[in-house]
């Protein structure tokens, strides 16, 4: 370890004129912006291209700007007491039973996933052998369950666990719903955290006498922590923003649910009944700048974890 | 005495082990498990009202009409076609020329911020979209080029703006992917930067860029509330851009909440016909991907 520490302090120090011409050189691979222009003119061509580029791209820029601008310039001045009481009345079309639903939801969600998700991706690297065939079947599934939309979803939780285990609109059928939605995700964050984790700390732990078991708990996982909670946050983002699978397996009832059973409506379902009966516009505008803040946090949030893995 | 306790020691430690790696592969199941039941529940459940209607009748039939007993979901498979193809014709030469901007365009500084900002249009709630679609879109398109509003044209352009960041991340990698010395190469030999990029990275890069858009089709078929909230809905068949249509996600949620009997299980099959849909799209996906890796 020290060593190591050495050597990168080593690198990174600036290195005293071993190589006095470098400058010149680096130089010399500069285009300056007279000559870019020369050779514009030579091959318009290219220049249409540029611009092309230069176009999408601030497009890109403008369209996300525009649209968070949008909804925080319209939204912002609604958002009033009136909007965060206790109690949803068609009044004052109050978001905190949905927030309320939203948070249990997403937890009751995460509790079914997040264990399943890790144990999955921890016999995917840790346990099975490589020509397995039946990895090969497990990485084909969870690849089609990325790719299914949530309107799919939404009807087999409605066919299997609303109809079929007769749970009826409820909590708990929303929540096992985005489970199935969401473990995929899990799983391929997990994954790669899990095989980011350098073998000579499984070497290290098997040398010191562990056991597979305890390699994995003890050393792996806690090291790959960040990658994980990258992924659950991303898939918590997913949740907070989900509403295809909701509508015909949780419901809509603006109430803070009384058991797991109750039918509840989350943020996003509630952001769409504001915005489809047209009524309370305003309403609208301030619950799409709480969603859309919400989403944001939760996506800064879960990217800055990333990074911190990959410069670890 | 003791050489028992180390073996009955040893022996539960075996056990555990074991047991342990057992329910490690459980957990890791419950994927297959999930793919089979979804698949089970939708074809036990939409199969049986397809025969009742007739295939023929079903998918090529014109007119969606639940009071009259005609189920025909052929115009709602034109109108997921339509959207998708609005939605691709928007958002490929955009999402591919701003991956080529932060590819090979791009000054460092301000990458990290264009980077998150793409990151961030992944994440936004297809709801937001919708109703982003209905307060700013809409009205555009009336004022602009006539009709109503609610149109293919503007769940194209709404959609096209969704599939932005998955184009743009996948067409991003697989650029990058590609080995400098192309890149550098083509300069030595006297070509132009965007000639560089254009004529020997692009097409070496080209199977992830049908990757990203293959996975782009898929999410433009399969998304939902947006559509909902901006096209219109009308179960027709029409050429014009400016009318309004439905496509087949949007036909689930417009009527299951009321749907009964033969109607609910019509429903339920335009899922299943949807789930088809996905699936051969996914299948095309691993097919670009894997001979991309082969190459």
């Amino acid at each position: 370890m020290e060593l190591a520490v050495n050597q990168k302090v080593g690198s990174s120090a600036p290195q005293p004129d071993m190589n006095p011409n470098t400058k010149d050189i680096a130089a010399m691979n500069k285009v300056s912006l007279r000559d870019r222009i020369k050779s514009y003119l030579r091959t318009p061509g290219s220049f249409v291209v540029c611009l092309l580029v230069l176009i999408a791209a601030a497009l890109t820029v403008c369209v996300l700007v525009f649209m968070i601008g949008y909804i925080l310039v319209n939204g912002v001045p609604y958002l009033n007491a009136d909007l965060f009481s206790w109690n949803y009345t068609s009044d004052n079309c109050s978001v905190v039973p949905a927030l309320v639903n939203t948070v249990f939801m997403t937890l009751l969600a995460l509790l079914i996933a997040v264990p399943f998700g890790i144990f999955a991706a921890i016999y995917l690297v840790e346990y099975a052998n490589k020509g397995n065939r039946l990895v090969k079947v497990i990485r084909i599934t969870a690849e089609t369950l990325t790719g299914i939309p949530s309107i799919v979803y939404g009807l087999f939780g409605m066919l299997f666990f609303v109809t079929a285990l007769k749970w009826k609109y409820s909590l708990l059928a929303g929540a096992c719903t985005l489970s199935i939605m969401i473990l995929p995700v899990i799983l391929r964050t997990t994954e790669e955290a899990l095989m980011a984790v350098s073998d000579s700390f499984r070497e290290g732990s098997f040398g010191l006498g562990a056991g597979k078991l305890r390699t994995v708990f003890r050393i792996v996982i806690p090291s790959a922590i960040p990658g994980i909670l990258s992924g659950v946050i991303l898939a918590t983002g997913r949740i907070v923003g989900e509403t295809a699978a909701l509508i015909y397996t949780a419901g809509s009832v603006a109430e803070i649910p009384k058991s797991v059973f109750s039918s509840t409506r989350t943020l996003a379902v509630h952001m769409y009944q504001l915005s489809n009966e047209g009524l309370h516009i305003n309403q609208a505008y301030a619950t799409a700048v709480v969603l859309l803040v919400l989403v944001v946090v939760i996506n800064l949030l879960s990217s800055a974890l990333a990074k911190k893995i990959s410069k670890a | 005495m003791a050489a028992n306790e180390n073996t009955k020691h040893i022996n539960w430690k075996n056990f555990r082990e074991t047991s342990m790696k057992y329910v490690f592969l459980a957990a890791a199941c419950v994927s297959i498990l999930a793919v089979a039941l979804i698949c089970v529940f939708l074809f036990a459940n939409g199969i049986p009202a397809i025969s009742e209607i007739g295939i023929v009748k079903f998918l090529l039939g014109r007119t969606w009409k639940p009071g009259n007993n005609l189920y025909g979901i052929f115009p709602m498979i034109i109108g997921s076609i339509y959207i998708t193809a609005g939605a691709i014709a928007v958002g490929v030469p955009v999402g591919l020329l701003t991956a080529v901007f932060l590819a090979k365009y791009c000054p460092k500084k301000i990458y990290g911020i264009l980077k998150t900002m793409i990151d961030l249009l992944a994440g936004i709630p297809s709801v937001v979209y919708g109703f982003f679609g209905m307060v700013v879109i809409i009205p555009f398109v009336r004022n602009v080029f006539g009709g109503k509003g609610s149109s293919i044209l503007t769940a194209s352009l709404l959609l096209g703006m969704m599939i932005l960041p998955t184009i743009i991340s996948t067409a991003e990698a697989s650029i990058r992917a590609v080995p400098e010395s192309y890149y550098e190469g083509s300069l030595a030999l006297g070509a132009t930067h965007e000639r560089s990029v254009f004529c020997s990275m692009l097409p070496a890069a080209k199977s992830g860029i049908m990757a990203g858009i293959i996975l782009g089709i898929g999410r433009a078929i399969g998304e939902t509330m947006a559509v909902i909230m901006v096209a219109g809905n009308q179960a027709r068949i029409t050429g014009d851009i400016l009318k309004g249509i439905r496509t087949l996600t949007a036909n689930i949620v417009l009527e299951m909440g009321y749907a009964t009997d033969l109607h609910r299980e019509a429903l339920i099959a335009t899922g299943v016909v949807l789930f088809v849909f996905i699936l051969i799209i996914n299948l095309l996906f691993s097919i670009v991907k894997m001979r991309g890796e082969r190459n």
